[in-house]
Order: C-alpha cells, then structure tokens, then sequence
C-alpha cells in the first residue's frame, strides 16, 4: 500500500509552459516546455531523444554537446525556450538512411570511446569543430576539443578519428 | 533552481524597462554562468528577460578608429573577427584561452564582463560567503584559498574576477557602453569593475537597471608586440591561477608604451599604472621587467594555499613582457610557453 | 574486508578466503562465487580442452561491437528509460560533517505544484534494520551506511531526504526549499590529524628476514614519505536508478552498476524481497572506475519511493552528489630502501596509514606490492587505518597498486640517484623472479624483462643523461623517468550460458557488465572462436540479474573470468555436436573425441584431419534439434605454486617550464605483459586509458576538503581536475608477448588496472629528472615546482 505521503493543498505553482517549436533533426518539433527546462532536458525527457548526455549539467564536461543552428553547444546551459525557432541537431540525427555518418564510423574505427557516454557530444562537438574550419593540426585539435572531457580517456583516438574525417573532406 | 518567469524583450529600451520594473529580474543571454548559478541556487532571479534577440550582435568601426563590438556578439565569433585577430590579436588570444569551444560559442561579450567569481564558497550555498550573503562572513579567508585572491583583497572578500576575456580589454582600455534609464553612459574599463572592499557582493559599478550594449576598443590594438599567457592547473578548460595580458608599443628594443594586467590574482583584471610606467622608455630586458613585476606586485598579500601566486605572477609578467617584447606572443594551442 | 578463516575449501571453489590470502590478493575484492558443487574447475593439468583454439578473432583488432549503438546515441543508460508515470526526484545533501538531524521540515516543498511527498527518515516505507542486510559483495568490515534510514549524520552530503515530483525541475526547485535543523558534533576529515589516531591492521603480510636490522646495515639506504590525496572517480555518467514498477510488488531496475547481481541480492536484503520480484538491469554502464562496485545509495533511494508511491521512479545524482559516494582514500606511505653498493636490495620496509569511514574499514594492501616486486631477503610491511567523518573509501582503478606502486616506484628512483644507478638497470639488478610474498613461488609467466627492454628501446632510455635538470628544450627542462607496474591476474567463479540455434547464431550470456571495458566485444569474439562461427552470428547478453552468474566487474578479473568461461560452455556446445553427430550416418567423427574435434568455419571437424568434418547445420538436421543450451560453470583453480600476475614498463617524458613550473606530459611508452591480448583495439584503449588516469593521478587530481566544515568544496569537474584533450599527447602502448599456460586455459590476465599501475611514478620521476626537484605528495602542480 502507498503511504499517505502526500499534502492536498498547493499554492506554489511552477512557471506557466511556452510553446516552442524547434526544428530537431530536421523535424519541426512543436511542445510546451516550462522557461526553467534547459534544452537538455527538453531533449532528454519531452523528446525521449536521450544520445545527448547530461554529465555534470554545468557546462564542465561537454557531454551535452549538441549543434544548434550549426554551431555546437552545451545544451545543459541553455534554456529550450531561448532556442524557440532554431534548428538542433543531435546525434540521432548525423547517420542517413541508416549509414552512419563519416565521424561516427570514424570513432568505432579508432576507439574513440570506451564506455561512450562522453560520445555523442564527442561526436557533435567534432562536427562543429569541422564546420568552424578552424582547427588543423593535432595542437589545434586537442585545444579545441578540450571542452569534451572523455574519462576513459580516448583522447588520443578521438583526435586521430578526427583527423580521418578531415583528411578525407 | 528558483520558479521564474521568462520574457523577452524586443529592444534595448524595452529590456530597460523591464528590468526597471522588477528589481528581482536579471537580463540572460549566452546563460553560461547564470544557468550555472541559478542550478546552485546561488542566483535566484525571479524573471530571466531574454535578451538574445536584440540587436547587438555587430561588430562596428567607430570614428575614432575603433571598434564597438556588440554585447551580444558571442565570444568566438569575437575571437575569430578578422578584426579582432590582425588589430587586437591579445583580445583574440584572451577568448581562446578561456573555457571551452562550445561555451565560447554560447557566452556573449556582455556576459563574459559580468561573469561572477569561482569562489568555491560563493558556489556552495551550505557555506558562509559574503558576496553570497553578505554579513554570512568569508569562508576562504580561513579555508581553501589556492584558487583566490592576492591583490586588492579585503577582510571581508579574497574572490577573483575568472575572466580572460577581461584581462586583455583592461589592456585594450575598452571603453564599456551601458543603457539606463537614464539614458546611455560610457564607464572606462578601469572602472566597470570593483575592489571587494566592504560591498563584496557588488561585481561591478553597473547599475542594477543598467544594460551593458557595448564593448567599445579604442583604435590601439597592440597588434606587433602583444601576448595573453595564462597559467593553469591543467592544459586546457580550467580557469587561470595568473594570467597576464600584454600590450607594448616598441620602439627599436625601447619601450615607448607598456600596459599590462593579471587575471586570476583580484576581484578585477588587475593593472598598476605605476609598473606600466616604470617601463615606458624604458630598454626591454629582463631587470626592467622584473622590475615591473615587483612594482605590480608589491602589496601582494598571499593566503595559506595561494602564496604561491605572488612569485608565479611575478613570473608569468616578466614571461609575457618578454614574448610580448620579442613579437613571439603566446600560442593558445601549442602549449610549450614561448 | 572479511577476515574469515571458516569458509571451508572446496574444490574448485575460489573463496574470500583464498583470495584474501592465497595468492598476493593486494586488490582483490573478497567475492564468494558460485556454489563450487556446479563448477567446473579449471586448471594448468586440465586444460587440454584448448588445445591450440582455431582463432580467427581472438587477439585481433576488432572494433566494439557495441560500436554503433554508442556512437548513434542508441545505448541507454540507466537513466534513460521512458517509464510511463515515472516520478522524478531530486536528493537533499546533508550540509553537515557529522551529528543528527532534529528536524527537516518540507511543509514549503510539499505546497510546490507537482511535488507529491518528500521522503526522509521518518516517513520512508520499512527497509531492514540490520547490517547484514546491507552487505553487499563488496562491503567491508563494519556497518554499512544505510540511506534514510535515522536522522545520524556520518559525513557531508549525506541523502537525507528525497524530493518526488511529476517533473525533474519541480523536484530540483522542491528540494531546495527543504528545511533541515542539525546538531552538530564535531568532525575530523584531516588525515594528518588522525594519524596518530589511526589502528593498526592486521600485519598486510608475513614479514620476511629482519627488514629494520639489515636497513641498519645497508651500504645506500632511502627513506621517504609520500602522499596521495583523496581521488573521485568521476565516471562520466553520474549515478542513477530508473524503477519501473510491475505491478504486484514486482521492480525492474535499471541501475548503474558493475554487478547486476550484487545489485540484487543488496535489494532483496535492504528491503526483504523475493529474488524473482527484482530484476537489474545495466546494458550500458558509462564508466564506473571501482566507484559502482557497491551499491550506491540511489537505487536505495529509489526503491524506497517506488514502494512508497508504488510507482515507477527515476533517481539521477547530479554531478556534485557523486562526491558523497566512496573515492579512493588518502594516504600517507613511509617506504625503506636499504641496498648494497651493487643495486641489490637488502631490506624493503613499507608503512600506510589509509583513511575510511568512521563506520567501515576500507582498505587494501598498498603495502606489500613492495616486497613482490624486488627481490630483497628483508621485507616488512604494516598498515594502520584512519577513521574520517566521510563516506567510506572505496577501490578506484588500480586499487592499492595505483598509490602502492607509487610510492615504492618513487623511493626506488631516489634509490638509483644515492645509487649513482641507470634506475632502469636499478629494476633490473633488483629482478624477482619469484614471488617472495606468497611462499617463493615462481611465477605462472612474468615477462616484465621484456617490457623493460621494449619500452626502454622504443622510448630511446640509452640517450637519457642521468644528470637533473641536464636535458632541455628551449625555456623547458626535459626530464625521462621510468617504472615498473604490477597487478594481479586475478580471475573469479562465472557462469556462462551459450545458445547455438540451427540457423548458425549464437547466444552467449553471462551477468557481468561491460563498464567501457569490451567485454562485449571479447565474449563475441571468444564465442566466435570457440564456434567456429562468423563474428556477426554471436549475440551477447550481459547486465542482467537474471543471466547465469558473474562476479562483479572488477579487479581486472572479467576478461579472464568469462572468455575461459565460453571455453567450458562451448565444450560442452561441441561435446553435444560430437554426440549428434557420431550418430549421423557413415560419420566422418564416429570415433573422434571431444578433444580431438573443433568448430571452424560452421563445421565440426577433426583437428588432426580437416577434411573429416561435418556441417553444424547438418548435424543439428540429423539430430533434429534446432538448438542446444548450454550454461556451464567456471572456476579457477589455483595450485598455489605459482604467482599470477601482470607487469608493465613505463617510460615517460615532461617538459617543465623552468620559470613557470608548468609540465607537459610529451610522451609516455607503457611496455605491457599481461597475458594473452583478446583483442588488439580494445586492449590499446584499456591501457590508454589507465595511462591517462595515471597523468591525472601526477599531475590534476585532488579532492579539496575544507576540515573547517567537513565539506567537499571542489565537489565539480571544473575545479577537480582531469586530463583534457590538450593534456594528452604521444600516448604508445607496446604488448610483450606473454605465453602463460598455467594461470587458466586461455592465458588471458586483465587489463583494467595495470595501465596505471606506475605512471604516476614515471611522471613523477621523470619531473624530479628534468627539474631537480622531488615532489612527494600528489598531484604535482605547478607550484610545488616553483
């Protein structure tokens, strides 16, 4: 039997939802959301699109990293209602038709994980790397992927799976 | 995180008005360090007012042969501005030094100046902290102090400013423009930024109904001889212990102009006229700028963990005034210290 | 940790008792296996199963099998199951070190909308009132913490009260207008503080010679201190248990964890329920590093306000939470070196003082690695315990290696410098090669020799110039240092089920867990192999209570626990096709033996003759069986004539800013025998890794207590530091070639600890070697260098 844990009466009341509409892989996603939901959490428990990890919900560890408008973000510190209107991608939505995409096959070819919780924004955080176009030799690379902290430490072969998706573009 | 409303505001006026309004709203806009703090309940505002679609985002030319960069210009794109990069390459390297790819493209120009301290007491609310709650008393002074400050401390606040970005616009003598309802005033950089003192709970001189619409750079940019060198406990991602950014205008191997500021060491980027000036005119060598760096440094007062600092800034100034000097400024990938 | 002699031995059985003693058991968890009486023991004389196996995928680089599904954001972890109805929480911290709650008032967080109760101690359903109950697989001596359970404070952060809400913010805004009154005692989480206080163990183990005498004597002697500091493991998942209700009472539980069936038979006992009633459940885990050994409290939490709600619900600990779970102790170790003129070793003395709860001892034997891995006619060890006002210490990767090896690694470096000694040549003239710990026994393979002699060649040592601070790079001093690493091949009881069906697929299944280690990817491999089948036609099943059963993820113990359990199954798989198929007409294998068959290529066949062989196929047609089952038992007997362990060469190159004392970690050779390798790519990634954990262990990694307040005040992983991307450079991993045909059929030894066995050493070493100075406690940053 459930215990009778429970009060009847409440007077505080959470925000009020917004309706946002994002345009999510692709798709164009329309929900309500409360203004304190990060976009994160918007994605992870609205959507059930749960690839984009929540490490420390701190901007600390780049687990989160998702592409919003072609640019890669820490999506544990944005709230979804600022993004009204934007395009996010996730990593469900790099492979096509099945195929994985160049970077993800990329990291099974080097190992570029180990558990693969770090992964998904390992792999985000690397197409947005490749599309800012600024980071070429291996220096480069490591700086700008610093912001993706990988525990089990696959640093190595993240940079080098990196590299075989450069070399081949 | 505290219940709060969310609104937006449509342009500079009406975020003014809004704010004006409701003394317990704050203005959002990359969110990097407000959401971060509103997580920890250290921040409570009770209204965000989104300001992300206002029209800041420019990068200008000014008449006076600067630029007035807009406050919601995000950080990376700042960094990468062809701009930014051939006139002001110390401000450029700033940014890249600091935090991570990600959050540099989420944070904005306006919210890094107003970036709140790494305290690690003014993020745990179970401790006492002042510029938290002010009257709760400073838990660092006694506790663990390695990450604080050696300059300009009181007894009642030894919290850094954690920017980088700022280290190199107190360099730049950036000229910070903010929108009241008053109307607009401009605050030079040296004086956007507070000492803890007494009122440790006070960033900044910004009013409480103030926007900041824009960091504006006058025309010298430092462009020949320059550095950002940042000290820190790992590679990469991590705030700085001391940075220092340089600027000199040279002449030959004489110093004609020098500005320097350290991060990391005070409640503000940290400059001393006096040291600067010790090196105007002055042959670029190592005595002139250890010179320098004792001057900067001689009111430095260290804590039980962070005494270390006063000997790594003195180091890290004399390091930069000479990759600044020598036209080899630092590299913010390549990590061998030039 | 069990002392228990009463345990009786049974063949085949490997028991707390043995593993405790038996063997150097330094790391060992203390695990009591499967009922020995279902075993099948496996040993050097009865190995012949094996022969040479047909490998095909074993030993090769083979990508994840897990690949796709991690790199699609298709695994999920454990929270990250869609539940409908799940009630989401938030956990309340105690902001206190010690004493007792008087009074937590939630009336503010119940007026919340969508909060529906707020569980603390004294409103929580019934949970067991005795400490057995709470005894997991791993738990040590004492009285293990039991979550909500009174209104005691025993250290800082404590759950004490857990926020359930229809939405995760509502929970995580209800739970910080929760209202706790304390009454504070006193604290102590200083280390040093207690030194003095701390007890002393029983003797790590059995002294040899007269260790203080013959220091005395030595020719060249070194003493020295060093310390670790508290370590978190931050896996990169934080901790969380998703509960689904059933119905009737029933839980499925999707929990992180490296021991789906520790897990369980921990719930059946806190809350004294039927075994069938609990399923756990972990497919995925993302990382866990020693920190998901026990049970953490959450999934305490969480059953907790299943029960009460009777509703699904989701626990998810925030990153700062996870420092109020267990972390890799302080310590404090005194190391003696006393050696002759020629660099051999008379007398090896190692002390720790280690630190735990003040409710359960946590500890292992940081101490006597010293004595296993120099030959020295002297050698005592002893350890005293400090009681802190923090959660208990618990293992973190390398467990007692990691900081053990540390310590000793270092004084064998100074040793070389009072030598005038190469400390290469030092390790060399210092070679055991018997283990002196455990009786003198030799080892069952120790090819460390040749680690020294790969890595030495493929890092250049011969160019080292011996003098500090003697080699630079422009503004940096270069400094190369060496050492050794050690782990035990230790490996557990297992129970592993394979299903071969007609159509030429394979399931293979065993409750062990796949941390990021690959044990995925070798079970298909080894299946594959032992089958003769394509590596796509294995599935495998792992993470799930309900499976035969596995030890618990650990102490590098897996890959050699269940590939050598896939061995005995698929024996018993093609014992069941020879029966078959002798009975196939004109059988090419009527008078074959199960030894002299082997699968291959879909077919059975004659080892000694490939052309006698039959279709798998064929012989399940003719047998008219569209499957057969198998699920075998493993054990591991030991002889007790031989050591069994895994060893490393380190070598490691800094450049240390002269001025700046910032150091960058340029290179870093890790020379490895360790056994078989079951898969190349894989293997690389194991040691990489603990490589990279060693970087972090030298150089970032320090849990800041602040003993004013009791209080974890970096309790983040932006002030706790990890190596990032940029922190990481020439990382080269070399594995010596190591036949063992006596530690287990296979010859497979473990991985998970030994890349970080040592490199902090090197590192350290390797600092002292370019800047002249000689850091003894960790991390080395910058400013123990200015």
């Amino acid at each position: 039997m459930a215990r009778a844990l429970a009060t009847t009466q409440t007077t505080l009341l959470p925000p009020g939802k917004i309706s946002v509409e994002l345009v999510v892989n692709g798709v164009e996603t329309k929900f309500d959301v409360a203004p304190w939901t990060t976009l994160l959490d918007a994605l992870r428990e609205r959507l059930d699109l749960t690839g984009t990890k929540k490490g420390c919900d701190h901007g600390q560890c780049g687990a989160c990293t998702v592409l919003v408008d072609g640019r890669r973000i820490n999506s544990c510190l944005t709230l979804a209602v600022m993004k009204d209107g934007a395009k996010v991608t996730t990593i469900e939505g790099l492979a096509t038709d099945g195929a994985l995409h160049p970077m993800q096959q990329a990291f099974i070819d080097h190992d570029a994980f180990q558990c693969g919780y770090c992964t998904p924004g390992q792999i985000c955080s690397a197409m947005g790397l490749i599309a800012e176009g600024k980071a070429k030799t291996p220096d480069e690379i490591r700086e700008m992927m610093s912001g993706n902290i990988c525990r089990c430490a696959a640093y190595p072969n993240i940079v080098a799976a990196i590299q075989q998706v450069m070399g081949a573009s | 995180m505290i219940n709060f409303q969310y609104t937006r505001a449509s342009d500079v006026s009406d975020a003014v008005r809004q704010i004006a309004a409701d003394p317990t709203a704050k203005f959002i806009a990359g969110g990097t360090n407000l959401l971060d703090l509103m997580k920890e309940d250290v921040e409570h505002p009770t209204r965000l007012i989104d300001i992300t679609r206002l029209p800041l985002t420019k990068v200008e030319e000014t008449a006076t042969g600067g630029l007035r960069i807009g406050a919601l210009v995000p950080n990376s794109d700042l960094a990468w501005h062809a701009a930014i990069t051939q006139r002001y390459p110390v401000l450029a390297s700033a940014i890249l030094a600091g935090a991570s790819a990600q959050l540099r493209n989420m944070a904005s120009t306006g919210g890094n100046l107003l970036q709140r301290t790494r305290c690690f007491y003014f993020y745990d609310t179970a401790t006492p902290c002042n510029k938290r709650e002010l009257g709760s008393g400073c838990s660092a002074i006694k506790g663990i102090n390695r990450i604080n400050a050696i300059l300009g401390t009181s007894d009642a606040c030894i919290a850094t400013h954690p920017s980088d970005m700022c280290v190199a616009l107190a360099v730049l003598e950036a000229r910070i423009h903010v929108a009241g309802p008053g109307g607009e005033r401009i605050v030079p950089f040296a004086d956007f930024h507070r000492l803890p003192g007494e009122t440790p709970e006070q960033d900044t001189n910004l009013d409480a109904n103030e926007i900041v619409t824009a960091v504006e750079l006058p025309a010298e940019g430092f462009a020949r001889n320059y550095t950002y060198l940042k000290i820190r406990d790992r590679l990469s991602y991590a705030f700085a212990l001391v940075s220092v950014a340089v600027g000199l205008e040279m002449d030959g191997t004489t110093i004609r102009q020098a500005r320097f500021a350290l991060g990391g060491v005070a409640h503000k980027p940290w400059r001393d006229p006096s040291a600067e000036a010790a090196l105007n005119g002055q042959v670029a060598s190592p005595e002139n700028f250890r010179r320098a760096a004792d001057l900067a440094l001689r009111d430095a007062k260290g804590f039980e963990h962070n005494a270390f600092k006063i000997e790594l800034a003195r180091r890290t100034i004399v390091r930069a005034l000479t990759q600044a000097s020598r036209g080899t400024p630092q590299s913010q990938s390549n990590k061998k210290i030039a | 940790m069990s002392h228990d002699r009463s345990i009786p031995r049974r063949p085949g059985d490997i028991s707390r008792r043995e593993i405790m003693q038996g063997a150097i058991a330094i790391g060992a968890l203390g695990y009591v296996g499967a009922d020995a009486a279902t075993s099948v023991a496996i040993a050097a004389e009865q190995q012949s199963p094996v022969g040479t196996p047909i490998t095909r995928y074993i030993g090769t680089a083979i990508s994840r099998i897990d690949g796709d599904a991690k790199v699609t954001g298709g695994a999920k972890y454990a929270a990250e199951y869609k539940v409908p109805g799940l009630v989401h929480t938030f956990v309340v911290g105690s902001t206190i070190a010690k004493g007792r709650i008087v009074r937590i008032d939630a009336s503010e967080a119940l007026l919340v909308e969508g909060v529906i109760a707020v569980l603390t101690h004294e409103n929580r359903p019934r949970m067991a009132d005795n400490d057995k109950a709470y005894k997991d697989d791993a738990a040590p001596e004492g009285a293990p913490f039991r979550p909500l359970y009174d209104g005691k404070i025993k250290f800082n952060g404590q759950p004490i009260a857990l926020v359930l809400a229809e939405e995760s913010e509502v929970a995580r805004f209800a739970a910080s207008l929760v209202r706790v009154e304390y009454e504070d005692e006193a604290h102590v989480t200083d280390l040093y503080r207690q030194r003095d206080a701390a007890f002393a163990l029983p003797e790590p183990a059995k002294p040899r010679g007269d260790a203080a005498k013959a220091f005395g004597a030595s020719d060249v002697r070194h003493e020295g201190e060093y310390y670790v500091p508290i370590e978190h493991h931050n896996p990169m998942e934080p901790y969380a248990s998703t509960v689904t209700w059933d119905g009737g009472g029933k839980l499925t539980i999707y929990d992180k964890t490296q021991g789906v069936q520790n897990v369980h038979r921990y719930v059946c006992g806190v809350f004294d329920m039927k075994p069938d009633d609990v399923r756990i459940l972990s497919p995925y885990v993302g990382g866990a590093f020693g920190s998901g050994l026990r049970p953490q409290y959450q999934v305490v939490l969480a059953v907790l306000a299943a029960r009460a709600l009777e509703r699904s619900v989701r626990v998810v600990l925030t990153r700062q939470q996870m420092y109020s779970l267990g972390y890799r102790p302080a310590m404090i170790q005194k190391i003696r070196l006393g050696a002759k003129t020629d660099g051999t070793l008379d007398a090896i003395t190692h002390d720790a003082v280690t630190a735990t709860s003040q409710y359960e001892d946590f500890y292992r034997r940081e101490t006597t690695w010293s004595g296993l891995l120099y030959h020295s006619a002297n050698a005592t060890y002893a350890h005293k315990l400090a009681r802190l006002d923090l959660a208990t210490s618990c293992d973190m990767r390398g467990p007692s290696a990691a900081t053990g090896v540390y310590a000793l690694e270092s004084a064998m470096d100074e040793l070389a410098v009072a030598l005038k000694l190469d400390p290469l040549e030092l390790r060399l003239r210092c070679y055991s090669d018997r283990a002196q710990t455990e009786g003198d026994v030799p080892f069952s393979s120790k090819n460390l020799r040749e680690c020294y002699r790969q890595g030495a060649e493929a890092f250049g040592w011969d160019k080292r110039n011996p003098e500090p601070r003697s080699m630079r790079d422009g503004s940096d001093l270069v400094g190369w240092g060496m050492a050794t690493g050690v782990w035990e091949a230790l490996q557990m009881p297992i129970t592993v089920r394979v299903v071969l069906t007609a159509n030429g697929h394979a399931e293979v299944a065993s409750a062990t867990s796949d941390i990021g280690t690959g044990t995925y990817t070798i079970m298909a491999q080894v299946a594959a192999d032992m089958l003769g089948l394509p590596l796509g036609s294995i599935s495998v099943k792992l993470g799930d209570s309900t499976l035969p059963q596995s030890p618990l993820e650990g102490g590098s113990w897996i890959a050699a626990s269940v590939s050598n359990g896939i061995v005995t199954t698929c024996k018993a798989i093609r014992e069941e096709l020879l029966r078959l198929a002798k009975k196939v007409p004109n059988s090419p294998l009527a008078k074959a033996t199960v030894d002299e068959v082997a699968l291959a290529d879909g077919r059975l066949m004659s080892r000694q003759d490939a052309s006698r062989a039959i279709l798998i196929a064929d012989v399940m047609r003719h047998g008219a069986v569209d499957r057969i089952e198998m699920e075998k038992s493993t054990s591991f007997a030991n002889d007790g004539k031989h050591a069994h362990n895994t060893h490393s060469a380190l070598f490691a190159e800094v450049k240390v800013d002269e001025q700046l004392g910032v150091v960058r970690v340029t290179r870093v050779v890790s020379a490895i025998a360790a056994g078989r390798i079951l898969n190349a790519k894989t293997a690389h990634s194991q040691i990489m890794g603990g490589m990279v954990w060693g970087m972090g262990m030298a150089l970032h990694e320090e849990t800041l207590i602040d003993h004013n307040f009791g209080r974890i005040m970096n309790a983040n992983i932006a002030e706790y530091h990890v190596p990032v991307n940029a922190d990481v450079h020439d990382i080269k991993v070399i594995f010596v070639d190591e036949q063992d045909e006596i530690v287990n059929p296979l010859g497979v030894k473990g991985l998970g600890e030994i890349g970080i066995v040592g490199v902090p050493a090197a590192i350290a070493n390797a600092i002292y070697h370019a800047t002249g100075k000689r850091v003894r406690d960790l991390p080395i940053t910058l400013d123990k260098l200015l």
